[in-house]
């Protein structure tokens, strides 16, 4: 029996008539692997993640998990399952532990060490203020916050667009090891090298539908990574 | 003049200050005169049809159903209010009318079930106008300030909720913060007492020729029922605004302001 795709989008539409984010989409993202979503401004991206976690509905259509219809999901664990990641890191008051206890209160400070492991960074973080952290650390704390909750699903969301090159490479290098660890990985990015860098494959979106898509070699139409 | 009677000659002295409003709105170009004119008129038509009601409720043969409709009016009207003020909020008119309604219920329950005020014509009237007319600004405030704080605070709330929390626990720190904020003003005016301001109906009392102790204790009962409705009515307003500002599956809805990014 053929493995359910991650996420199914069946003739999804969002918004208003005469202003579509999504016009009667169909798409499916593969159950494994790094898929990136790239396309313009505009274009429907963003929106087709947050359909993902359930934080927008669609106007008409499906949008089915692993083969199950999300609106027959318990959103809030839903949203425990599938993780989210947003373009400009937000943290909370207190410091990084208070931060990771938002999502597991039974957090201690093995287990946020560890989740701080799996973001990049060292325990020493834990008690430091998550306001005064700089962009890169407080993105890579809402990651290890956002894998606090055992995901197994990881929604990125142009997570890199507010970093510098160093920091956006390092978060690269992490949604890469999500990936390898068996957590599947869905990237929103505006940036073609990014998407090169990273993507197994590739969902391209123009005006809320579909452009192109399938593996990153037959999607961009060459066979360079 | 004794015992504080303004006659028509000393209301219409005391319109030397409109006039002077009046006079810094043309000097800068302010274009107010108008709203000056028509908010200084509305104001004295409606107050002399309130003292003449006041003067038929007041009557003891007057019957109290009448008073007690008239403070149903007062809360429907404040209720309307709020609503037109914050039109972001879907229902806010029904949950301001209840708002409004449990403060009445609160503050008459302690002003006159405690006994702190006979339930007569001439009480009825006049103190649900202050606990009501000071609940509704605060009631303002803080449906105004939760539309905002979660627009703007759209991606903080999002974040939470994204981690699996409900709307109940996402929407927490906005709400308190909405609290304090529409709660400060009456605390600061409570703290503030006979220090920088000598409130209206103490004010009113003294000129009345009543004694000034027997006039600061009317007024401390008063400015406290105030005090818990500003707080009853900011209480049931936010957390009622709240819910409804949140889908069942626990999406916070489309807000004006937002800032939210569309890719």
């Amino acid at each position: 029996m053929p493995t359910a795709p991650l996420f199914s989008f069946e003739s999804v539409s969002v918004g208003p008539p005469d202003a579509r984010r999504l016009d009667g989409l169909d798409a499916q993202l593969p159950a494994a692997g790094l898929t990136v979503i790239a396309g313009p401004s505009g274009s429907g991206k963003s929106t087709l993640l947050r359909l993902c976690n359930r934080l927008e509905v669609p106007s008409a259509g499906v949008v089915r998990h692993r083969g199950t219809d999300i609106t027959q999901r318990d959103s809030l664990q839903l949203r425990r399952e599938v993780a989210m990641v947003f373009q400009r890191p937000v943290t909370f008051p207190g410091n990084v532990l208070d931060n990771l206890r938002e999502a597991d209160p039974e957090c201690d400070e093995a287990r946020g060490a560890e989740l701080l492991e799996r973001a990049g960074l060292d325990r020493s973080f834990l008690h430091r203020d998550a306001g005064e952290l700089s962009g890169g650390e407080a993105q890579r704390a809402c990651l290890a916050r956002s894998l606090a909750t055992n995901p197994r699903v990881m929604l990125m969301d142009e997570p890199t667009s507010a970093l510098d090159a160093r920091a956006a490479a390092v978060l690269e290098r992490l949604g890469r090891r999500l990936v390898d660890d068996g957590t599947p990985v869905v990237w929103v990015t505006h940036a073609e090298e990014q998407l090169r860098r990273l993507a197994d494959h590739v969902l391209l979106l123009d005006g809320g539908r579909v452009h192109r898509s399938g593996a990153v070699q037959e999607a961009l139409g060459d066979a360079e990574r | 003049m004794q015992s504080g009677d303004v006659g028509y000659l000393g209301l219409a002295a005391s319109l030397v200050l409109v006039a002077v409003a009046l006079a810094v709105s043309l000097r800068l170009r302010l274009r107010l005169e108008r709203d000056l004119v028509v908010s200084v008129g509305r104001g004295l038509v409606q107050l002399l049809i309130v003292g003449a009601g006041l003067a038929i409720i007041i009557d003891p043969d007057t019957s109290l159903v009448w008073s007690w409709l008239w403070v149903v009016g007062i809360v429907v009207f404040a209720a309307a209010t709020n609503k037109r003020r914050a039109p972001a909020v879907p229902g806010l008119f029904w949950i301001a009318l209840a708002a409004n309604g449990a403060t009445a219920v609160v503050g008459f329950g302690v002003a006159f079930g405690l006994g702190i005020f006979p339930v007569e014509g001439r009480t009825l009237v006049p103190i649900a106008g202050m606990l009501i007319g000071n609940s509704m600004k605060s009631g303002i405030v803080v449906a105004e300030r939760l539309v905002e704080a979660l627009s703007d605070g759209r991606p903080e709330v999002e974040a939470r909720l994204a981690l699996g929390q409900p709307w109940t626990a996402a929407s927490r720190p906005v709400v308190r913060s909405a609290l304090r904020v529409a709660l400060s003003p009456q605390i600061e005016n409570t703290k503030a007492l006979g220090i920088v301001f000598l409130p209206g109906a103490m004010t009113g009392l003294i000129l009345a020729g009543v004694d000034p102790l027997d006039a600061v204790l009317v007024q401390l009962a008063l400015m406290y029922l105030i005090l818990g409705g500003a707080a009853t009515t900011t209480a049931v307003t936010a957390l009622g605004s709240v819910r409804r500002l949140f889908t069942d599956d626990h999406r916070l809805v489309a807000l004006p302001r937002s800032r939210r990014d569309v890719g």
